[in-house]
């Protein structure tokens, strides 16, 4: 290979100066972003393991939802179909990297990449998201890293003995319902107990014979003896209303089968893996953007990488945290690219070059230890708290961020804040709520099951907001629920403790009565 | 610490499986698209794959959400001109709101409609899903393409190239160690007196016997070593033997009609039907053999080429194509050997005296001989001569001849659906 060199600075030869990467090459930008790092900046990342694939096995990769290995269903086909469809037709690239919550921790890299592509990669993804895996407090509380590869193994394995032994259809069937109900498989606020697959495995026989003896427990027929007759005080059940609609049909459902309600864990655990991400999203992105623009600009300062190589890079990065304005027929929604990171930058300058706005809105931050402040803030938020706590001014200003409310008892849209001194507060509020997941699902829960009867399930819907539930959609998730439940369920939507309107499963044959 | 991993040579379908499913979970849908592609499409380009329409309700996967309604706050990025307290319209339903019922659409691909591509083979599996030839068998016969080699064992001689190692050397092993066997024992037991003699006292030794001795050692030792590491008995050789196979022979004949009465537009329908045809049987079956036979009032036997795309025309007597028929089959296809199927096509317009004959033909040689046969009158009109013929003709063979009508090219596939739909095994035919 040939080595311009430059009279001024010979003494650092940049690594690479063509285009094309070698395996050579990576593991060479992979060295030296390491050094970088244990020398600058210590982020604590897992080993990494950097996996370079073709755009056909990303796409697979893809239409898996991110999971290395899969069980086998049909909506992931469809996914995978229409990815094949878009980036064939040239109407999508593909992402260039994708990284997984492991120990180690696996990204992908496509081999159609340039070298300049490999070297943000790397530093996006294996300093970048690896780091905030491994010291984001969701992640720590919710996830095992290092098991996770093993018990999707697990589940895949598991899954394909039930369809050999129960059929397709009816493996298909159960899933379905379980992939209805996946965003109601995780407990919101207490801390699970993490997945370990060789845990799983070794007591999954044992859990399978309990369990069913619990249902029977509770669904017990055989009149009580006399004592218990006299403290007939009512109880309802369950106690408290459930959250975690697919726990409770695993521990509850009176008719699944053993391995049915397995499945359903399977689907709750998953649910539970992917859980940290769907609410760090603006962070984990913003996170890793910072970190591929810091230390390549550290490898540029130290006369690592040439010039054609940052200005490839800088191409690709203004893409990434481009964002457009709302009414750009672009537009799709806040870009957590964008946001993240400037938020990210702007930490990092309120630490080190503070301004007298600063000083008054983050007192405590101003003129701090820039790395261990962004540490910290990396480690103990989630992305609603986090813009809560972070979200400066300045941030509002550039993004020209405003609030906008829709009522459907006006006939028209309300500006309600922009981004003034009256607004910020406001505006950070709104802007911390859009990233609240339990307030943009609806919130449903198990109210009461109605153990003496019909065995009948009732859910029901707190509204907020007076929002109400999408109709077709809500019946349909209705149905997928009494093929676990298996007996009636009715759905009450609730606002201000009045009950509004009310969904069933099976549907009513006649619906005379209005309520 | 990290590694880095070449998985490029690794598997890339991982998604088959899920896409397969997707296939199958739709196949309602995807029958359709082929279908209507079927009569839609140029007769050139009849096979490509096609582009399938789901409507995105039959795909969507449920979830809790939140409708329309309500009161909803939002932020968002690049305002330009707003203040506190400005009141805005809403945006027209679709842009912005996020709700999930937009307009249908009619044309190309709208926002409710999932549309994706079969490939080549897709489509033709589904094309001909459910399909054969009736009354297909199998006759034994010697014909050079139905041997199969298969292994016959070990045996001591043969070609270099099947020469089977392993066994050759267990073979070599043994007998090295039969014919060693009594001179290694001996060579044992006279160096062990060798060793009894030497540590004697040297005074009392026996010099001679030593010497002896020792001379028959060295013998033995020389015998030995005489013993080749492999000789040519020990060769062993992988056997195959040709096998012979029962196979079904096949041969179509494609009987069509192109004279003056046949319109274009008639005559394309019949392409229609015989290029579906020929891609059923090209596709379902490897070896069979297929007969073009044009007429007008008189029969000619083309090939593919001409049959599809030429264009020639004249008047009509139906009987010249089963006489020629019959005559091929006479020369090439013995119906011992072959299984014989017809498929014919013309708009019924025969000459006056002739569909008698075309009726006796098929009754006395035609259809004795083959397995199957099946015509198809295109014609919107009404009946002539020739269809009546044949209706006495389906009354005395209901098993072995099939007729049907075509009236305009939406026929063409549900009736040759039909006519090749797989059927319930039946009692052989007495030929």
């Amino acid at each position: 290979m040939k080595i311009k060199t430059n009279p001024v600075i010979d003494f650092i030869k940049p690594l690479s100066t063509e285009s094309e990467w070698t395996f050579e090459l990576l593991t060479t930008y992979e060295q030296a972003l390491q050094q970088i790092n244990d020398q600058h900046y210590q982020l604590d990342v897992y080993p990494n393991q950097i996996e370079v694939i073709s755009a056909e096995q990303m796409m697979d990769a893809y239409s898996s939802v991110g999971m290395p290995v899969g069980y086998n269903h049909w909506s992931f086909g469809k996914h995978f179909v229409s990815v094949d469809k878009s980036y064939k037709r040239g109407q999508m690239g593909l992402a260039y990297e994708i990284v997984i919550n492991s120990n180690p921790c696996i990204a992908y890299l496509m081999e159609e990449n340039t070298m300049t592509m490999q070297a943000l990669v790397i530093a996006h993804a294996c300093f970048g998201h690896n780091s905030f895996f491994k010291s984001n407090y969701l992640f720590q509380t919710w996830t095992d890293a290092g098991s996770i590869i093993d018990y999707l193994v697990f589940a895949k394995n598991y899954i394909q003995q039930c369809e050999e032994r129960y059929g397709l259809e009816e493996v298909e069937m159960l899933l379905d319902a379980c992939h209805a109900l996946m965003n109601y498989g995780v407990d919101r606020y207490k801390r699970p107990s993490p997945i370990s697959a060789a845990e799983e495995k070794r007591r999954q026989k044992e859990r399978e014979e309990y369990l069913q003896t619990q249902v029977n427990e509770l669904w017990r027929t055989i009149p009580k003896s006399s004592n218990s007759a006299t403290k007939n005080t009512k109880k309802r059940f369950p106690e408290e209303p459930q959250e975690n609609l697919l726990y409770f049909i695993e521990k509850n459902a009176p008719l699944l089968e053993p391995w049915q309600r397995e499945v359903v864990r399977i689907v709750r655990k998953i649910a539970q893996y992917f859980y940290p991400q769907r609410q760090t999203q603006v962070m984990n992105e913003g996170w890793a953007t910072f970190w591929h623009y810091t230390l390549l600009n550290h490898l540029y300062d130290e006369h690592y990488v040439t010039d054609g190589f940052m200005l490839e890079f800088l191409q690709y990065h203004t893409g990434v945290i481009h964002q457009p304005s709302f009414d750009h027929p672009y537009y799709n929604g806040i870009n957590p690219y964008a946001l993240g990171f400037a938020m990210m930058t702007d930490l990092r300058r309120i630490c080190s070059q503070p301004t007298a706005e600063d000083k008054l809105w983050f007192p405590d931050m101003a003129g701090s230890d820039w790395l261990a402040t962004m540490k910290f803030a990396m480690q103990s938020f989630k992305d609603e708290s986090f813009i809560q706590q972070f979200l400066s001014p300045k941030i509002m200003r550039d993004f020209h961020l405003f609030h906008l409310q829709d009522d459907d008892t006006s006939k028209q849209m309300e500006v309600g804040h922009i981004h003034d001194d009256t607004g910020y507060r406001i505006l950070r509020e709104k802007l911390s709520n859009q990233y609240n997941l339990s307030m943009n699902e609806p919130n449903i829960q198990v109210y009461e099951i109605n153990v003496s009867g019909d065995r009948s399930m009732v859910l029901r819907h707190t509204q907020h907001n007076r929002r109400p539930l999408e109709d077709q959609q809500c019946q349909a998730v209705l149905k997928h629920l009494h093929y676990l439940w298996k007996f009636d369920v009715h759905l009450e939507t609730l606002y201000q403790d009045e009950v509004v309107k009310t969904y069933h499963c099976p549907e009513p044959l006649l619906s005379t009565e209005a309520d | 610490m990290s590694y880095i991993v070449d998985r490029r040579l690794n598997g890339k379908n991982k998604s088959a499986v899920n896409r397969q499913r997707f296939l199958s979970r739709h196949r309602a849908h995807i029958k359709k698209a082929v279908a209507d592609a079927v009569s839609n499409r140029s007769i050139t380009d009849l096979d490509s794959g096609e582009n399938v329409v789901i409507p995105k309700r039959d795909l969507s996967e449920p979830v809790f959400r939140h409708g329309p309604g309500g009161k909803r706050d939002m932020v968002l990025p690049g305002n330009k001109e707003f203040h506190r307290g400005d009141k805005i319209n809403r945006p027209p339903q679709g842009a912005g709101g996020g709700s999930g019922d937009g307009q249908a659409s009619d044309s190309g691909e709208g926002m409710d409609e999932f549309v994706f591509q079969i490939t080549q083979e897709e489509f033709l599996e589904f094309l001909f899903d459910d399909l054969e030839l009736p009354n297909l068998l199998k006759r034994q016969l010697a014909g050079i393409e139905s041997f199969k080699m298969v292994r016959a064992g070990i045996v001591s001689d043969g070609n270099p190239s099947k020469l089977n190692v392993v066994r050759s050397l267990k073979q070599s092993k043994s007998r090295k160690i039969a014919l060693t066997g009594a001179s290694k024992r001996r060579l044992k037991l006279l160096e062990a007196q060798l060793v009894e003699l030497q540590q004697q006292d040297p005074i009392l030794r026996d010099a001679a016997k030593i010497v002896a001795l020792e001379e028959q050692i060295a013998q033995l030792k020389r015998k030995i070593k005489r013993i080749p590491f492999i000789d040519t008995i020990d060769l062993r050789y992988n056997h195959h033997v040709r096998q012979p196979k029962p196979s079904s022979k096949a041969v179509m004949f494609c009987l069509m009609d192109v004279s003056g009465s046949m319109n274009q537009s008639m005559k394309d329908m019949a392409k229609r039907f015989f290029i579906l045809l020929y891609l059923f049987l090209k596709r379902n079956y490897q070896k069979i053999e297929v007969v073009f036979i044009r007429h007008h009032t008189s029969a000619k036997e083309v090939d593919e080429q001409d049959f599809f795309y030429s264009r020639e025309t004249g008047g009509t007597i139906v009987s010249s194509a089963l006489k020629l028929m019959d005559q091929i089959i006479n020369d090439r296809y013995s119906p011992a050997e072959w299984n014989i199927y017809g498929a014919q096509a013309s708009d019924g317009d025969n000459w006056n005296d002739d569909s008698p004959l075309c009726r006796q033909l098929l009754t006395e040689h035609i259809l004795p001989k083959s397995q199957y046969y099946a015509y198809i009158e295109i014609n919107p009109r009404r009946h002539q001569a020739l269809w009546r013929e044949y209706e006495s003709v389906q009354e005395q063979h209901p098993d072995y001849f099939a007729m049907q009508q075509i009236a305009d090219p939406a026929d063409i596939y549900p009736v040759f659906r039909e006519l090749f739909q797989k059927r319930q095994p039946r009692s052989t035919h007495a030929a």
